[in-house]
Formats: structure tokens, sequence, C-alpha cells
């Protein structure tokens, strides 16, 4: 009873503070449903459980002879063979629930936005495409989706299989190489909800997190045209001497910024970079601190991560933070 | 009796008990000295061997989990970095799976099937010597790269792509997949030895509705071993072959497939939980009419629920695999078929509830550890149930949610019943009685540390916390329920700690036990505590499946074996009625020297192919010498 009450508080001191990453905060079509499934089969499991424990402890605990005649083996007989019966009900039951919401679950319509997802150790890639299917711009672990429509996203990987994961709006689905699969889901308001992958992916699978921020059409059309355009220049003297050190150095082997020289593929695109909220997938929020820190030591924030140390000077690293930071 | 007759005076039939068990004892003991160690095919001192070594594994295992729960009890911590974390959970679920679970429920079968069948020893008993060693060198290859800092990092599953030749270079996936190999080698040995057993050398008369249940559980485990493990074998072999030859079965880029590996892997880890299950089973439905004061109700429910399951366990392994984008139809099957081994399940803990219902209980540990068992099984199945439905599954599939369930399935359902089982036949194995007041503190302390500690993993889980993170981040709002559970597992180590000190002290100091301290009913009672190496003096007769209640505890035997030799009565699979006599190989290091040929091959040939045909060569003669003819019948029908 004591462990019952102690969780029982946990569960609600977790409730009050779960956030954005939770099958329990839910804001959207499929979510809800899922949560509608999950609350539904949690209670019904409940009430089992107390009924077979209640009738173990009433079991052993009355006080009465040993019996083995024919009306104590009858009533036993009868006992089991109510109960199977019983468990086959509730169990089908619970199968027709199961496929119900299999059937609340999102599914694309056609005016669908559609972005294509690609996971890889350990950031994830978003693609989005114009209508003739070339890609318009990508980003890296920060998906814009508009609020109240539907998002039809195409899940890939690069190199292993990672989940995609976000709770607050859908169940999570995997990302296989030589495979593509399509997860639909829809934000029903406005919001930042967090997910991360959710399959064993090599030493960073626990930094590979994503943000999906939803936003009125207005705010979601606004971003996009942001995106698309080409890295805006930098003002200042220092931004532009970071320029300068990113495109001479190995940064622009692996990163593309859009409308410099820097083309490598191998790194997150980082034409908008300054304008996510945090850097490394989930690791840091982007500051310009974070941002020289992360520059300076990736392999001590991020253990293992495929961003070699490029030995830079001080003020170099202050100049490429600055302009980084820039671009917004 | 029996009506074997013969007048040779090397038959048993007309010795006195003195001289006839001086016979015996000179014809089946164990040589001392140092050859004899390893000489031994005595069922009993292999599978004593086997429970010792699997346990070590699952304290190892124990403290593995300990680690993991230093690392996750404050957000971002760094106790341990992401290189060791990864081979920690790695090892943690390995070992416990194949160096501990398996091997430990097939120790008891060693142990017990022989005896609760009444005969002398297991069936090809060279080869139960064999598989013990092969078990230990691949447990000990795969600790001694923990050690080494080279221990697998890709998980108990080893998915690949992540464990093939791109992403796991060095030899670390390799480890893995050659300790699945001697794993299953010895496995495999096992389960054709209990099955030829139980077919073929149960006592006279114990038709096969006299046949404890323990020993059914035995035989559906066993033959779950048979079918399950090849399909692990094969793709633990041909990753290897990925990797070391260049073979591309599960490289996409070349028309390899990554998703077969998951079918294959889990068409073996899903029969492997009821590998794991199955005897927990077997294991309550003994101990309960023992102390209950009647027989188990419906023993033909139960044993049919035993062969249900098995069957059953054959047709879930994509509930696995829920999340990879099945096609619609594909998940409705497979979360039907998940959904309906709740049925068998179902009706086992009913026949159990019935048999407390009219029985009267007597709270000895061994009980305490089956009620424990229910309470917590029933939850472990009813999240089960759960996670058998896709769309609830996409929620909860590699989070905390499933780490708790399978932790109640695993440990609540097989640990429980498992350290029940060692309080029950401890007795019997050692002669002596294990600690009735340390006992219930050690169950006391078990069962809240593990309800403690895993309960919370379940809303860990629905809130959002996936499996097989080394750390998490402060924003998070999963510390505060981190650190509960890492302090609770605490006391479930203490629980385990204490129940160690227990063992190891009853061993030398436990109250004698005598042949049958509990008043049971089954075979193994009959002799001493513990028995002699040749088990019984004569071989029993059974006429009901209590048959150590019967004719007021006075046991009808068999007489007619040679005493000079080792020799086993063959009964028939279904009446069991005597068939003929049968010699029973004698002790002989040359399984030994076989299992360590064959290591040299295994651990050689993850590093060159080509040690798969120099290194056939020693194992081929150790086998020659094994097999080599002695120039005496087998049998005498």
């Amino acid at each position: 009873m004591i462990k019952a009450l102690i969780i029982a508080v946990l569960v609600v001191s977790v409730a009050g503070c779960s956030g954005n990453q939770s099958a329990l905060d839910v804001h959207g079509q499929s979510a809800v449903a899922l949560k509608q499934l999950i609350v539904i089969m949690v209670i019904a499991c409940a009430i089992i459980w107390l009924l077979v424990s209640g009738f173990l402890v009433w079991a052993v605990a009355r006080r009465r002879e040993v019996r083995d005649d024919e009306v104590t083996k009858r009533k036993m007989t009868v006992g089991v063979q109510s109960a199977a019966i019983a468990t086959v009900i509730i169990v089908a039951g619970l199968t027709m629930i199961s496929f119900y919401t299999t059937r609340l679950l999102n599914s694309a319509a056609d005016d669908a936005v559609v972005v294509t997802v690609k996971g890889q150790q350990w950031w994830w890639q978003f693609v989005y495409k114009q209508d003739q299917n070339q890609a318009l711009f990508q980003t890296a672990n920060e998906l814009h989706i508009p609020v109240g429509r539907d998002v039809r996203l195409e899940l890939e990987s690069i190199d292993v299989i990672h989940s995609f994961w976000v709770p607050s709006l859908a169940g999570k689905l995997d990302l296989i190489p030589g495979r593509k699969n399509i997860l639909t889901m829809r934000a029903d308001r406005p919001g930042i909800y967090r997910g991360q992958c959710a399959e064993f992916c090599g030493l960073q699978h626990s930094h590979m997190a994503l943000m999906v921020i939803a936003e009125e059409k207005a705010d979601y059309e606004r971003w996009r045209m942001s995106q698309a355009a080409p890295a805006r220049e930098p003002t200042s003297d220092e931004a532009l001497a970071g320029k300068d050190v990113f495109t001479a150095r190995q940064c622009a082997a692996c990163h593309t910024i859009r409308g410099t020289p820097a083309v490598g593929t191998s790194g997150p695109d980082l034409t908008h970079v300054g304008a996510r909220q945090m850097i490394g997938a989930g690791l840091l929020e982007t500051t310009r601190g974070s941002l020289a820190a992360w520059i300076a030591d990736p392999q001590t924030l991020k253990p293992g991560n495929n961003m070699p140390l490029v030995p830079l000077t001080s003020d170099e690293l202050r100049q490429v933070s600055a302009y980084l930071e820039g671009l917004k | 009796m029996m009506g074997k007759e013969s007048s040779r005076p090397l038959l048993d039939t007309d010795l006195d008990d003195v001289v006839l068990e001086a016979r015996l004892a000179k014809t089946w003991e164990t040589p001392t000295g140092f050859w004899g160690i390893f000489a031994t095919v005595d069922h009993k001192i292999i599978a004593r061997r086997y429970l010792a070594t699997a346990f070590v594994f699952l304290f190892l295992g124990g403290l593995l989990a300990l680690a993991m729960r230093l690392q996750l009890s404050r957000p971002e911590a760094r106790f341990i970095g992401p290189d060791r974390y990864n081979q920690i959970f790695t090892m943690h679920g390995t070992n416990m799976m194949f160096l501990f679970a398996v091997p430990v429920m097939e120790a008891v079968a060693i142990y017990l099937v022989p005896l609760m069948v009444g005969t002398r020893n297991i069936a090809f008993p060279r080869l139960n010597a064999y598989s013990y060693w092969v078990f230990l060198f691949g447990g000990i290859l795969l600790w001694l790269s923990f050690a080494l800092d080279t221990a697998p990092d890709v998980g108990w599953f080893a998915y690949v792509p992540l464990a093939g030749p791109q992403y796991s270079p060095g030899k670390r996936a390799d480890l893995w997949a050659q300790m699945i190999t001697f794993t299953e080698v010895a496995a495999l040995a096992v389960a054709v030895e209990i099955v030829v057993t139980v077919f073929k050398q149960r006592a006279p008369g114990m038709s096969l509705d006299r046949i404890p249940v323990l020993v059914w559980a035995m035989l559906v485990m066993s033959f779950l071993v048979i079918l399950a493990m090849p399909a692990i074998m094969f793709a633990s072999s041909t990753l290897i072959l990925d990797r070391l030859v260049g073979t591309q079965f599960y490289n996409p880029a070349k028309g390899g497939d990554a998703l077969l590996w998951q079918h294959l892997f889990w068409f073996f880890g899903h029969p492997e939980v009821y590998i794991i299950f199955i005897p927990a089973v077997g294991m309550v439905s003994t101990i309960l009419p023992t102390f209950v004061g009647r027989p188990l109700f419906g023993y033909l429910a139960l044993v049919s629920a035993l062969v249900a399951t098995g069957i059953l366990s054959f047709g879930l392994w994509v509930h696995h695999m829920f999340v990879v984008g099945l096609p619609r139809v594909g998940e409705s099957f497979f979360t039907a078929s998940s959904m309906a081994i709740a049925l068998p399940a179902g009706v086992q803990i009913f026949c159990w509830l019935a048999t407390l219902w009219a029985g009267r209980p007597v709270f000895k540990t061994p009980v305490l550890f089956v009620l424990g068992f229910i309470v917590t099984f029933v939850m472990g199945g009813l999240t089960g149930v759960m996670v058998a439905s896709v769309p609830f599954d996409t929620q909860v599939h590699d989070t905390y949610f499933v780490v708790a369930h399978f932790h109640y399935v695993l440990v609540g359902g097989a640990v429980f019943p498992l350290l029940g089982a060692v309080y029950y036949w401890y007795p019997k194995i050692c002669g002596r009685m294990m600690s009735e007041r340390l006992g219930r503190w050690v169950f006391g302390l078990i069962f809240v540390g593990f309800h403690l500690t895993f309960f919370p993993m379940h809303i860990l889980g629905l809130a959002g916390m996936p499996r097989r993170v080394y750390t998490y981040q402060p924003e998070l709002p999963w510390a505060g329920l981190n650190l509960f559970v890492s302090l609770s597992s605490l006391i479930l180590a203490t629980g385990f700690l204490l129940f160690l000190i227990d063992a190891l002290r009853s061993w030398r100091h436990g109250r004698p036990a005598g042949s049958n301290p509990w008043g049971a009913s089954t075979l193994e009672w009959a002799t001493t505590s513990p028995p002699p190496a040749y088990n019984f003096r004569r071989i029993p007769v059974v006429s009901s499946l209590t048959p150590l209640l019967d004719n007021d505890g006075e046991l009808t035997v068999a007489a007619g074996l040679r005493t000079d030799r080792r020799e086993l009565l063959i009964t028939s699979v279904v009446e069991a009625l005597p068939q003929s006599r049968e010699s029973s190989p004698r002790n002989s290091i040359w399984p030994f020297l076989a299992s360590i040929a064959t290591s040299i091959l295994f651990v050689w040939s993850i590093f060159s192919p080509w040690a798969v045909v120099w290194g056939a060569i020693p194992v081929a003669l150790a086998l020659i010498a094994w097999f080599w003819p002695k120039g005496s019948p087998e049998d005498e029908s």
C-alpha cells in the first residue's frame, strides 16, 4: 500500500512537469488516440491484476481444511474454466480495441507537407521538398511543421537503423537502410515537441534528439521562406573573418553553407544554424559560447561523434562562432 | 517386481542392500584426483558445476546492472563513458540470457530430470560433460573480452548494420557472435540429452500421464531449444561471414537485407523467453503441491498449456518488430497471436490459484517465492498484453516501459521460481537445509527491491525515456525517478547478496536434510540427500503421479540390472514398459579435450576462416578417441 502511494505521488510529480517528450502529454491526433488506448488498457489490466491478486490473498489467507472431494474438484473445474473463458473474452476485446485504434491514427491527406527524414549517426537531416520533388532546402535536428496540417515524413537511414519518435505527436517508426517508411503526424496546437532516436544506433544514441516546432501557418511560411534563402552575409568584421576561417579550414569539407564555397555534405547543413534552438542534436542551446565550446572540443561534449577536432587559434574560434551564430 | 530372470551374480537381483550399494558405488563413482575432475560424467556433478557457474554469471550480470544504475542515477553523469556503457548493457543482456537464464534452467534439468524419472544417469553423459566445458569456455571468452575492454557493444540483439563490418570494425561483434555459437552448442547438446532421457529412461510404469510437470516442462523447453536455436546459429554464423569473408547477407547496398537479421534473431529470441519461462512453470507446479497438502489441480490442463505455449511461441516473433514498418495484415496477425498466448498462461495461473484455494499452504520460503512469482508474473503478463497491441507498442517500444515489462516476466516469472526452487531442492543437492529465517529476509528484500526498482520504469517509459541510453539531459523530467530506481536497486542487490550468503553458509552449516525433508511426492526425494553416484539403489517402479505418497511411502523397485558395469533401464516412450538394459558411458577425459579443441576452433575462426579447416583436425581426433569402440555390446534386451 505504501509502495502504491509512493508510486502514485511519483506519477503525479512526473505528469506535472513532463514537458514535451511524453506519451501521456499529447498534442496530435495519433498521439491522442494512442493515449486513449494506453489509458483503457492500463485500467483494464490493473483491474484484472487486482482481481487475481485479491483472489490469491483470499485463497491463501482463509482458514479451512484441505479439501480434495468431488464437490471441491467440480468447483475448481468450473472456476478455472470460467476464468479461461473470461480471459478469452477480455483478450479478444482488447485486440478489437487495438485494431480500432489503428484506424484512428493519422494517414496522410493529399495536401500533406512532405519532409524526408534521414537518420544518421547521430543527428537528423530534414529535407524539405519543392513541388517537383526537388530538394528545396535542408536543415538538421529541428523540424518545423504547420499546425493542423498532416505532415508526411519519409523515413530513410544513411547508415544504421534509427527510430523516429516524438511521443507527444505520434508513435515511433524505424528508419531502416534500404527501405523507406512513411510516418504521418499532425500537431493540434503550436508548441515545441521533443523527440529522440529510439533504436540503439551506437555510441551517441543517447544524444540524438530532435525538436518538432509546430507553428501557425503564417509563422511556418515565414520560416520556410527564410530557410530557402541562402545564408546571410555577415555584417561585423569578426563574423566576416569567421566566414573566411570556415571556408578555408576543414569545416567546409563536411558542412554546407549555401551561398558560400562550403559545400560539404557529411555533416549538417549550417546555412541557418544560428536560427536553430539547439546544436549537437539536442545537446546544447545555440549561443555563441556553446558554438565555440562545441567547435573547440566536440569529442568531450559528445564522445565518439563524427565531428573531428579542428585546431583553431582562439581568435579563429571566436570569429567562427560569431559567424555561425549570425547565420539566422 | 520385474520379470528379469538371470542367475548371474553380477546382477543386483539377490544382493542385500549394503553389498549392492558398495558394488554400485564402485561402478558409478567419480575417481578422485586431478583427472577425475575433468573426466566425470556424473549428471549431478556436472549439473552442480553448471548451476554454480550460471549463478556466478548472475552475480556478475547483477554488478553490471548496478553499474548502469549508477550511471543513470543522475542526468549527464560521467561515471561511465558511452563506449563502456554500451559494452555494459550488451554484456548484461547477453550474459543474463545466454550465460545465466538458459544454462541455469538446463542445469536444473540436468540435475533433476534423471532423478525425477528414476534413472541412474542422463542420456549421453559424455556429451553432457562436453556441453558444460563448452559453455564455460564461451562464458570465459565473453568476460575476458570485457576485462580487456573489447566486449561487444552492439546490444544483446546485435542488429545489423550496426553490428556489421562497416559500423562495428574490430572484433567486438565477432566475439558476441562466437559466444552465441559456444552457448548454443552447449544448449543443443543438453536439449538432446533431456529429450532422450525423458523419452527412453523413465522408470517402469511412468507412463506419459505420470510424468512430473517439471519433467514435462524440461521436455518442452528442450524441444524449443532444438527448434529455435538453429535460427540464431544461422544468424550469428552469417553475421560472422559478413564480417570475416565479405558475404553480404545483411547489406542492403549489395542486395542483402537488414530486416532479415531481425526475423532470424527473434524467431529464436521469442521462444528463448519461453525456454526460460517454461521450466519455471514446472518448478512452481512442483513446489506448490508439496506445501499445500493436496495434489496439483489440473495436471492435464497444465501440461497442455505448456505444450500450447511452446507451439505458440514460434508464432509471435514479429511482435519484437512492430515499429519496423509492417504491412497492416501482418500487424493484425501478430497482435492476435501475441494476445492468444495469454490463454495458456492464464490457465496455468488459474490452476495454481485453484490448488492454493483448495489446499492449506505452509509458508516456507519456496512458497513465498511462488506467491511473489504469481503477483509479479501476472503484472508482467498484462503489460505483455499491452505491448502485443501494435498501436500501444509504437509508444512504448524500445523505452523503459519494455525494460520494466520483460524484467517482470523474466525476473518475476523465472528468477523468483528459480530462487524458490533453490530453497526447495538445495537440501537434495547439498544434503543440508538453507536457513528459513534468512530465506524470509531474502524473499522480502528481493520482492520489495524488485518492485521498487522496476515498477517506476513503466512510468519512465511512458514519460518518453528510451532504452539503451547511457545518459539523458537534465531538462528532461526523468532524473527523480531514475535516482529512485537506482537507490531501490540497492535493496534488490542486498537481497541477492543475502541469498548468496545463505547458500554458502548452509553448504557447511545448514541443518542436515534427510532424504525427504518436505514430504514431497516425486522420485528425487526417494534417494539420499545428496544422492549417491548411482542415484537409486534399485530402479523405482511407478504407478501414479505421486509415487512417494503411495503404499505408505514404501517404494516398489525393479531389479535385474548389472552391478559390474554402468547399466540403465530403457523403457518405451508412451507406457514406460521395460525394453532393454543399456550400458551407460564411463568417465572419460575426451569430452574435456574435445571441448578444448572445439573452443580453439571457435575462437580462431573469429580471426581467420581457415580455422574451420585446420581447427577441425584436433576436434576430429578428440571425437575419434571419445567414441573409440570398447568391444562390449551396448545393450541387452
